[in-house]
């Protein structure tokens, strides 16, 4: 399941920033490894939120920099 | 005031991606005219429009991915994907790519729109209702703002000089010109990178437009025939889509770096009607003193004018409004002038149509040959002037000048002189 989620999040993170799938490494930061800019990891947290039916609220959202952030919450928040 | 040129043209119109396709093509006699695609229109009285032809590239179809990352265009409308590569395509023709900061901060863009972000909007609008507002995307305002067309260029290509943008419906491409022309009169730039934009082929833009009554309703069994100005069975404009951008030049800085001339702006003449949101003014005044204003500073007399690209968009008044100014302006003096629609083959590309229009008329200049006016088989009324109809036509062009006129009431007039 764990694994799934993983899946999940770096299939989206390859859709929306447009990068290779060998760069989507769970150390991989948004910003300063994968191009993204502000606006990019807002509409990222709002890809998140739809795939896995959950609320980020702002707070959470602003402490998920990396690949490995994104899916320790998600896994987190969806085994709830 | 400096002497301007202009040593670039991009263009994305419904006839081709590129300036020298789409101007063989509207020489040739073709129209980019054809049904709706892409939307439900069973429903909408008018099902036909001027798509920009889309395809991997060859034979002149466009091709997002040539001017945009993939990524990129998802987040902006088509009139902004447009905009770059009808911009794009005018830096590469004029081959002015500043490097140095010095020229950078003397190079600016002009480019508008005359309604933007339509199809987004509405799409985000749905959006809003169905999920909420956590599910409106960052992207949604940036990539819908008309002056974003200039922001995107402005940041591809490393241009810091004035960024600015119109917006004045049908007569924005043109308006942009002009303006851009007199920054670089005014020594605000040396060069700038001006024209117009849209896409507003969508679901709520063709039901918009059809609310006015100004789309053609009576041709959607023969799409290629709706588009006819001076007809007599003329019954609306055809909407088309697309971008055109020139690049202008201070004429000192263009001959210090050896750039190609296409013609000079000479001319530009603004007016307004002051009369109705939608309807032309039946006097034709406004347009009539956008060109009076036009060739007045271009410093010529009407009968210097060898060819008008006009704004004649296939709908019932404005095209006899805009004859009758043009022979008001001619006075009695013998006419030897051709004027044609070039809308009867590209469609209303609204707020891009002066830009595609403005480059149609410089490309007349340059191979000394008028665009025809299609389907035009009975004028609707008698005139001296040469109307075009149907097949180009060779002739001495030494001035044209290209008029648009907007809803509002706005007029714009543009005239360009031959290159030396």
């Amino acid at each position: 399941m764990s694994d799934d989620v993983a899946e999940r999040v770096k299939k989206i993170v390859i859709d929306h920033l447009g990068v290779d799938a060998d760069k989507v490494v769970d150390n991989a930061n948004f910003i300063e490894d994968l191009g993204a800019d502000s606006l990019d990891t807002v509409e990222l947290v709002m890809a998140f939120e739809e795939e896995f039916g959950v609320e980020i609220p702002d707070d959470s959202a602003e402490t998920i920099v990396t690949v490995g952030d994104a899916i320790s919450f998600l896994q987190k928040a969806t085994a709830a | 005031m400096r002497r301007v040129v202009v040593t670039g043209l991009g263009m994305v119109s419904p006839l081709a991606s590129g300036v020298e396709a789409s101007w063989s093509r509207l020489i040739a006699g073709q129209s980019g005219a054809g049904p709706i695609h892409g939307f439900e229109t069973s429903d909408l009285p008018c099902r036909i429009a001027m798509h920009v032809p889309r395809g991997d590239g060859t034979d002149a179809t466009f091709n997002p991915d040539q001017w945009m990352e993939p990524k990129e265009q998802r987040k902006v409308d088509d009139f902004i994907l447009y905009a770059i590569a009808a911009a794009t395509q005018a830096l590469d023709d004029a081959d002015w790519h500043p490097k140095s900061y010095e020229d950078q901060i003397k190079t600016g863009v002009l480019i508008g729109a005359g309604i933007g972000g339509l199809g987004g909007i509405y799409e985000t609008s749905i959006i809003l209702k169905e999920k909420g507002p956590r599910r409106v995307s960052p992207f949604f305002i940036p990539g819908r703002l008309i002056n974003l067309t200039g922001g995107y260029v402005s940041i591809m290509h490393g241009l810091k000089g004035p960024n600015h943008s119109v917006v004045t419906a049908c007569s924005t491409g043109s308006h942009a010109i002009g303006d851009a022309a007199r920054l670089i009169a005014l020594e605000d730039a040396d060069v700038m990178v001006a024209g117009g934009a849209e896409s507003s082929i969508n679901r709520i833009g063709i039901a918009g437009f059809c609310a006015c009554r100004a789309l053609s309703t009576n041709f959607n069994d023969r799409p290629k025939a709706a588009s006819r100005p001076y007809d007599k069975d003329r019954d609306g404009f055809v909407m088309g889509e697309g971008a055109g951008c020139v690049v202008l030049e201070s004429y000192d800085h263009a001959k210090a770096r050896g750039a190609k001339i296409y013609a000079e702006v000479v001319g530009y003449g603004m007016s307004g009607d002051a009369y109705h949101i939608t309807a032309p003014d039946p006097t034709g005044d406004g347009a009539y003193r956008a060109m009076a204003a036009a060739i007045k500073r271009a410093g010529i007399t009407a009968s210097d004018i060898d060819y008008v690209n006009a704004h004649g968009t296939s709908t019932q008044l404005g095209d006899e409004l805009e004859l009758q100014a043009v022979h008001r302006l001619l006075g009695n003096a013998p006419i030897n002038l051709s004027l044609s629609s070039t809308k009867s083959a590209v469609g209303h590309l609204l707020g891009a149509a002066g830009a595609v229009e403005a480059i149609f008329s410089i490309l007349a200049l340059r191979d000394q040959i008028v665009p025809p006016t299609l389907n035009l088989d009975n004028p609707s009324v008698e005139t001296s002037i040469d109307l075009v109809p149907h097949t180009a036509r060779k002739r001495k062009v030494d001035f044209a000048l290209s008029n648009s006129f907007g809803f509002g009431g706005t007029n714009a007039c543009l005239i360009f002189r031959r290159a030396e």
